[in-house]
C-alpha cells in the first residue's frame, strides 16, 4: 500500500524573540547574545500531549523553509520531498518545526542583524557561537511551544551536529533521533575546506573586515567561497554524470572564460549564493562546525543513561563526511548501550545525497519512525 | 512460535534464556532476533551487510548496524551480551579464529551453527561423481557460493579442542528434525553452544 504524498502547501515563517535584556542568553565560549530572534516553520498539527514533535535541524547554508511553498515561490521548501502529508515526516501524523539556526542570515539573529545597542548591523561584534547555542537557542523554542519531549531530531551534515548536539545537551528531551551524513567531531580535513572557504572571504577587499553593510557583499570571496563548497558536497562520480568534460558552448576558447558545463555550474552556484547568504554568516557558522567535537564521551556524558533511539545514515560516496564518521558515532552509542541502528546507503550523489530524493533514505526513516512512534512490540530499553 | 519457523531457529530460539541480551552476527532479515524479542523478551541487536535485509529489520522495529562482521565487533565492550549467534554466517567469513575469539569475548555464550561438509550427500557425490559437494545446506554450486570455509562436524570439534573452547551443548540437524546418530555423516547442519 503506498499512500500518496502531498505537499504541505502554502507556508509562512514565523518569528519568536526571547532572550531580551537583561535575561541574554548565555553562549558557551563565554558571553552572552540577547535579544534573540528565531525564525521557524511548522508544518502538521501538535496533539493533545504534545508527543508528535518533530525538530528538523537544517545544514550550512540553508533555513526554516524546509517544505512547502512561501507565496510566489515556485521552488518548494528545501527538504520537501521529506515532509508532507504521506511523507516520511508525515504530517499527518506528525508536527514537524524548523528554525534557522543563530549565525544565520534568514531571519533568525546573526551578523547580519542589527544590534539594538548600536542600531548597526553586528558584523564582527557578533560572538562566537557554536552548536551548543544554536541548539540552546532552539531549546527556548521548543519550551516556548510547550513541548517537554521531542518525539523525533533529524538532520544532515550540520544539522545532524544539531541533532548530537541535542541529545547531548537535553538527552531527556529526544526520543528519537535520526544525525544523517555527519560527524562527532570536524576532522582536518574538514577543517582545512572551511578554513579555505574562510580565506576566499575574507581576502575579498571588499569583505571590508566584516563592515560591508554599507557597500554590499563582498561577491567575488563568497562566491568563490560556494563554488569550493559544492565540489565537496558532490562526488566525482556524480559529476561525471552531471557534467562529463561537456562544453558550454560547442568548443575550447582558451580565453579563461567559461569553456565547461562544470564550470558554468560551479560559476552559476557562487552567484546565485551571495545573492542569498551573508558572507560574515558564513564565517561565524563554518566556525561553528569546526569548533564541533562531542569525541571522547562528550556525546553521551559518563554515567547517564539514555533511552533515546537513534538511525545513523551515511552515504558511500559521501567523502566529505565519509561513512567512518558515522560509523564512529555508532560505536559511541553502542559502548554506552543506547540503541542505534546504522545504515550505509548506496547513492552516487556524495554528500548532497541527502538532500537528493532518495527511496531508501525515504523508506528507511518512514519505517524508524514509524516503529518508534507507534512502539513496537520488539523495542526494548537497553538496561547495563 | 508458528510452525513453520526454521528448524535452526527453533532449536536456537529455545536455546537462549528469556530476558537474555542478544547479538546476532548475520542477521539477515532479522527473523530470529524479531522472534526472541517478542516472545523471549530478549534486548536484541543485529549486524548484517546486506542493505535489503537491513531495511527489513528497520520495518520490524530492530536495532541493526548495517556492517560486515567482522569489523563490527570490536566496540563492544567485554560480556555485553548473554549470547552472540553466529548461525550460518561463520562460513561465510575469512578470519574465523578472530571473530570466534571476538564473540566469546564479548559474549558470555557463543551459538554458532553451521552446514556440515561431510554429510553423506556430499561424501557420494565426490566419491562416485567426483563433484564438489552439494548437499541440502549447501545448495551453491562452486563459483556461486558464498562460502569460504568448508568444515565438517569434526573439524569443528577438533578447532574447539585446539582453541580451548569448551562446547557446552551440540545439536544435530537432518531435513526436518534432530538427529542423534552419526552426526558428521548424517547431519545437515550443526549448531554448537560454546564458551570459554
Amino acid at each position: 500500500m503506498v499512500k500518496k504524498e502531498q505537499t504541505v502547501g502554502l507556508v509562512e515563517t514565523k518569528y519568536f524573540t526571547f532572550a531580551e535584556p537583561p535575561h541574554e542568553m548565555p553562549l558557551e565560549f563565554g558571553g552572552k547574545l540577547g535579544p534573540i530572534t528565531l525564525a521557524y516553520e511548522t508544518y502538521g498539527t501538535l496533539n493533545a500531549d504534545k508527543s508528535n514533535a518533530i525538530l528538523i535541524l537544517h545544514a550550512l547554508s540553508a533555513d526554516a523553509h524546509a517544505a512547502g511553498y512561501h507565496r510566489g515561490d515556485k521552488n518548494p521548501g528545501w527538504w520537501d520531498p521529506m515532509i508532507g502529508p504521506g511523507k516520511p515526516f508525515d504530517t499527518n501524523r506528525y508536527f514537524v518545526i524548523c528554525s534557522n539556526v543563530i549565525g544565520g542570515c534568514k531571519g533568525s539573529t546573526g551578523p547580519s542583524s542589527i544590534n539594538p545597542k548600536t542600531g548597526k548591523p553586528y558584523a564582527l561584534s557578533f560572538p562566537g557561537i557554536t552548536i551548543g547555542d544554536m541548539v540552546r537557542a532552539q531549546r527556548y523554542l521548543i519550551d516556548f511551544l510547550g513541548i517537554e519531549k521531542l518525539f523525533c531530531v533529524a538532520g544532515g551534515s550540520m544539522g545532524g551536529m544539531q541533532v548530537l548536539q541535542w541529545v547531548a545537551s537535553y538527552p531527556d528531551r529526544v526520543r528519537a533521533a535520526i544525525p544523517i551524513a555527519t560527524t562527532l567531531k570536524h576532522s582536518p580535513q574538514q577543517i582545512a575546506f572551511n578554513e579555505v572557504v574562510r580565506q576566499s572571504i575574507m581576502s575579498d577587499p571588499a569583505w571590508r573586515n566584516g563592515e560591508y553593510y554599507e557597500y554590499g557583499q563582498p561577491e567575488r570571496g563568497l562566491a568563490l567561497a560556494r563554488m569550493i563548497g559544492h565540489i565537496t558536497f558532490m562526488s566525482d562520480k556524480s559529476m561525471e554524470e552531471k557534467f562529463s568534460r561537456r562544453l558550454k558552448n560547442g568548443n575550447y576558447n582558451f580565453n579563461f572564460g567559461v569553456d565547461f558545463e562544470v564550470e558554468s555550474y560551479l560559476r552559476y552556484k557562487g552567484d546565485a549564493f551571495v545573492k542569498r547568504f551573508d558572507a560574515n554568516s558564513y564565517l561565524y557558522i563554518t566556525k561553528a562546525m569546526d569548533y564541533f567535537d562531542l569525541s571522547g564521551g562528550r556525546l553521551i556524558p559518563p554515567g547517564r543513561r539514555v533511552d533515546t533511539r537513534f538511525l545513523v545514515i551515511s552515504f558511500k560516496s559521501d567523502w566529505l563526511y565519509p561513512s567512518y564518521q558515522s560509523q564512529e558515532i555508532v560505536r559511541e552509542l553502542k559502548m554506552r548501550f543506547v540503541d542505534a541502528t546504522y545504515c550505509e546507503l548506496r547513492s552516487t550523489y556524495g554528500h548532497d545525497a541527502f538532500l537528493v530524493e532518495l527511496d531508501e533514505m525515504k523508506e528507511i526513516i518512514r519505517h524508524f519512525l514509524d516503529k518508534t512512534y507507534s512502539g513496537a512490540d520488539v523495542l526494548r530499553v537497553y538496561e547495563i | 512460535m508458528k510452525s513453520n519457523t526454521r528448524l535452526d531457529h527453533r532449536i536456537i530460539f529455545d536455546i537462549v534464556d528469556p530476558g537474555s541480551r542478544v547479538l546476532d552476527l548475520g542477521c539477515g532479515n532479522g527473523d530470529l532476533i524479531y522472534l526472541l524479542a517478542r516472545d523471549k523478551n530478549a534486548k536484541v541487536q543485529g549486524i548484517e551487510l546486506s542493505d535489503e535485509a537491513i531495511y527489513e529489520c528497520v520495518k520490524k522495529g530492530l536495532s541493526v548496524f548495517n556492517s560486515d562482521i567482522e569489523s563490527g565487533l570490536v566496540e563492544y565492550p567485554d560480556q555485553s551480551f548473554d549470547y552472540v549467534i553466529l548461525n550460518q554466517s561463520m562460513q561465510e567469513v575469512t578470519k574465523v579464529d578472530f571473530i570466534i575469539q571476538e564473540a566469546l569475548r564479548v559474549g558470555r555464550k557463543v551459538i554458532v551453527g553451521f552446514p556440515n561438509f561431510a554429510h553423506i550427500t556430499a561424501r557420494l557425490r565426490l566419491f562416485f561423481q567426483g563433484k564438489a559437494p552439494m548437499t541440502k545446506a549447501l545448495p551453491y554450486r562452486w563459483y556461486d557460493t558464498p562460502n569460504v570455509r568448508c568444515l565438517s562436524i569434526t573439524d569443528f570439534r577438533d578447532f574447539c579442542r585446539e582453541k580451548d573452547i569448551r562446547i557446552l551443548e551440540a545439536f544435530y540437524l537432518g531435513e526436518t528434525a534432530v538427529i542423534k546418530f552419526w552426526p558428521n555423516l548424517l547431519a545437515l547442519n550443526a549448531i554448537f553452544v560454546l564458551t570459554k
